[in-house]
């Protein structure tokens, strides 16, 4: 099963390869990672994607509560949360698709934030499903180029990760 | 007073109560080992291998429960030193490893004798450091010390550029140190501990497994404790030898893949199991389906949850110290108004005195060849099971831990998970360093003993009497007993060809060198080789070549699909 997994860690140099040596040397899958300070400096917030069984799962957060730089882990996947990823996708936008890919962006609530005679760049957040729907939905031969950043999610009202 | 980073990791060495520290200097770590030559709080010792001195550290630190500490240089001091860290890691052994690195600005660069310590140390420490800043040398110094001593025990590495041990900074060795991100667990929960009381009280085929995990956690009183007011059949994990007496009637010897017929037998068929200190490894249950076939309940006790439920489902997971869990667990079952089946009991001990009474570590003492069993067994009598014992990896070692009887804890002295060939010389060293008024023996092989041979000659620099009793079947025998059994005897270069004069070679380094080739005159060599208190004996015993351990699970099979003796 699909899990998402945050992970508040003292923003110290190599913490992330920690993580991300630990789920190649127990062959654990990452589907994505995201990290970035928060609030406080001296702390990161990282949100990996992973795939397992129950029991997987169970040793994934207990192997990264292990790791000694790692301070709070909260599984999102076991409440109620809201999860977004942004994806900036460069299409190609002339004659008759010109009108289409605007149309496109629109019914997903992107933005066009870069224009040139015969593209365009979308910017669009959203759950992946959604961003996976709006590749979907475009002719493929119009993309030129997509960046995704990886899954960030946070739980709703009173489920809170901080120190 | 400001002191340079050299003295300050001196002084914090000192200030942590270390020691010995055992090195072997190189460019790095010069300013380092320039301080050392000016101090005399601890004692350096200078090994031969960089690998050697983690082993020594190693030793040190499982038959004291004291951090070992060793110090190399940065590039192959650091590489050649992996091997030893990976052993303490698999093993959870107290230890801190200082590395020189190359200098802050040269980091990066490929500079000469540079490798990124951390990077390749990662995988296997509990956690490691580069020191960036002078300023956070003697914190990190001593927060290497607490996350190697505290929760579950494991090696921690230190490395630090060589122009920090050439700054200056104000020296303040801090008493305590608290982490956010690290906060072991001692006390269990009183819950989950009192469901684990009710539990043995209703079992009907108890059992008690206990692992390394009572050793590291010197819990062994409690556990003895527990097991004799329970009357409960008791089994030590290869690494847990020692923690219940072994001559006791309740033990019933080691379990696993060279385990006791009865405590295989016992552990499958029991009702209820109470896990302590030990994680189910492969070598212990072998197949994890086969041991699901028979239904059981089982308490887990141990202090990290990550060795709960990771390859056998449990039903009452207890996290904590085991010590503390084990008085708060054996002060509930005193004040239980709650017995013990006492006819489901009886029933099983006559069960599991029946499986005994196989005998499953028979062997043939009427041969005219020496047996590798025979002389362990020798080794005990004429030691009074009192010796300290390390060993290598292979058949020796399995013998070791069938045949020399461990009353107590951290004696046994082996590398269990890592299993690694070369550790018993190096460990003997630090083991024999901090008993010096102790027998140390280093049962081991002729394969094995040559991975660290070189440290003879430590031995000899600091007197260090070690007894090694070398089990030689010119053999790698574990490996042959595979080929043997697995591979249509293709013997695929197991056979020690051109080995060396153990005697002579013994003699050259300056020690006392036996050989002994006959059954019969296996006693008195030990005897005269413990009566040279001040001195090493190496005994070299030609043994049977054709010898196996038994009995022997299969790897990957049921821990009761065992081979014994009597099948071939």
């Amino acid at each position: 099963m699909r899990h998402i997994i945050s992970i508040l860690m003292e923003n110290e140099a190599g913490a992330l390869s920690r993580v991300a040596g630990l789920f190649s040397a127990r062959g654990y899958n990452i589907e994505s990672l995201t990290v970035a300070p928060t609030e406080d400096v001296t702390l990161s917030r990282m949100t990996i994607v992973t795939r397992g069984s129950e029991d997987v799962i169970e040793q994934i957060v207990k192997q990264l509560n292990k790791l000694i730089d790692v301070v709070k882990i909260l599984d999102l996947s076991d409440g109620s949360h809201i999860e977004r990823e942004l994806m900036l996708v460069k299409v190609r936008a002339f004659g008759k698709d010109r009108e289409e890919m605007k149309r496109m962006a629109d019914i997903f609530r992107g933005r066009i934030i870069d224009v040139t005679e015969k593209t365009y760049t979308i910017e669009l957040t959203g759950p992946g499903t959604k961003l996976d729907a709006f590749i979907e939905a475009i002719d493929p031969v119009a993309i030129l180029e997509t960046v995704r950043t990886g899954a960030s999610g946070i739980g709703r009202g009173e489920r809170i990760l901080k120190v | 007073m400001e002191l340079t980073g050299a003295e300050i990791t001196i002084r914090c060495l000192a200030d942590e109560g270390v020691e010995f520290v055992f090195g072997y200097p190189g460019g790095a770590v010069l300013n380092i080992y320039d301080e050392i030559f000016k101090q005399d709080r601890f004692k350096h010792v200078l090994v031969r291998h960089e690998q050697a001195a983690v082993h020594a550290a190693d030793g040190y630190a499982r038959s004291t429960g004291k951090v070992g500490v060793a110090l190399v240089t940065s590039g192959p001091g650091l590489t050649n030193a992996v091997t030893g860290i990976a052993t303490a890691y698999m093993d959870s052994i107290p230890m801190v490893v200082i590395s020189g690195q190359v200098p802050t600005g040269a980091i990066g660069m490929d500079a000469f004798q540079e490798v990124d310590a951390v990077g390749i140390t990662r995988p296997c420490v509990k956690h490691n450091f580069l020191v960036k800043d002078i300023k956070d040398l003697a914190e990190t110094i001593k927060k290497a010390f607490y996350i190697a001593a505290t929760g579950r025990p494991g090696p921690v590495l230190v490395d630090i550029p060589k122009d920090i041990t050439g700054q200056s900074f104000a020296y303040l060795y801090p008493d305590t140190v608290s982490m956010r991100s690290y906060n072991p667990v001692v006390k269990g929960h009183t819950g989950q501990i009192k469901k684990a009381a009710q539990m043995l009280f209703e079992a009907k085929r108890p059992m008690i497994y206990s692992g390394g995990g009572v050793v590291l956690g010197n819990a062994s009183k409690q556990l003895v404790e527990l097991t004799r007011m329970l009357g409960f059949p008791c089994t030590n994990t290869l690494m847990g030898l020692g923690a219940y007496p072994a001559t006791d009637k309740q033990f019933v010897g080691m379990l696993g893949m060279h385990g006791t017929y009865e405590a295989n037998m016992a552990m499958q068929h029991c009702d209820v199991l109470l896990a302590v200190g030990a994680r189910f490894d492969d070598r212990v249950i072998g197949s994890p389906d086969h041991f699901a076939r028979e239904a059981r309940r089982i308490v887990h006790i141990d202090i990290d949850p990550s060795s709960i439920s990771k390859r056998v489902k449990v039903d009452v997971p207890i996290v904590g110290d085991v010590a503390a869990v084990l008085d708060e667990l054996i002060k509930l079952i005193k004040a239980s108004k709650e017995r013990r089946d006492e006819a489901a009991l009886a029933a099983w001990w006559s069960q599991i005195e029946d499986w005994r009474s196989r005998d499953c570590l028979k062997f043939d003492r009427k041969s005219s060849i020496i047996k590798p069993q025979y002389v362990v067994e020798k080794l005990w009598e004429v030691t009074k099971g009192d010796a300290y014992v390390t060993t290598d990896v292979g058949q020796h070692q399995m013998w070791a831990a069938q045949f020399y009887k461990f009353d107590e804890p951290r004696r046994w002295v082996t590398s269990g998970g890592l299993g690694t060939m070369g550790f018993g010389l190096p460990a003997a060293m630090g083991v024999q360093l901090a008993h010096p008024h102790k027998d140390v023996a280093c049962i081991t092989g002729e394969s094995s003993i040559q991975m660290c041979i070189q440290e003879l000659s430590t031995c000899r620099q600091y007197h260090i009497p070690v007894k090694v009793v070398n089990l030689n079947n010119r053999y790698m025998g574990m490996v042959r007993q595979w080929q043997e059994f697995f591979y249509g005897n293709r013997y695929a270069e197991s056979y020690m060809d051109s080995l060396p004069d153990f005697v002579k070679l013994a003699e050259a380094y300056g020690h006392v060198g036996m050989k002994i080739e006959k059954p019969e005159d296996v006693e008195p060599a030990l005897r005269e080789a413990f009566a040279l208190k001040d001195r090493l004996v190496f005994m070299d015993f030609i043994t049977d070549q054709t010898e196996n351990v038994f009995p022997m699970v299969p790897g990957g099979a049921g821990i009761t699909e065992m081979i014994l003796a009597e099948d071939l």
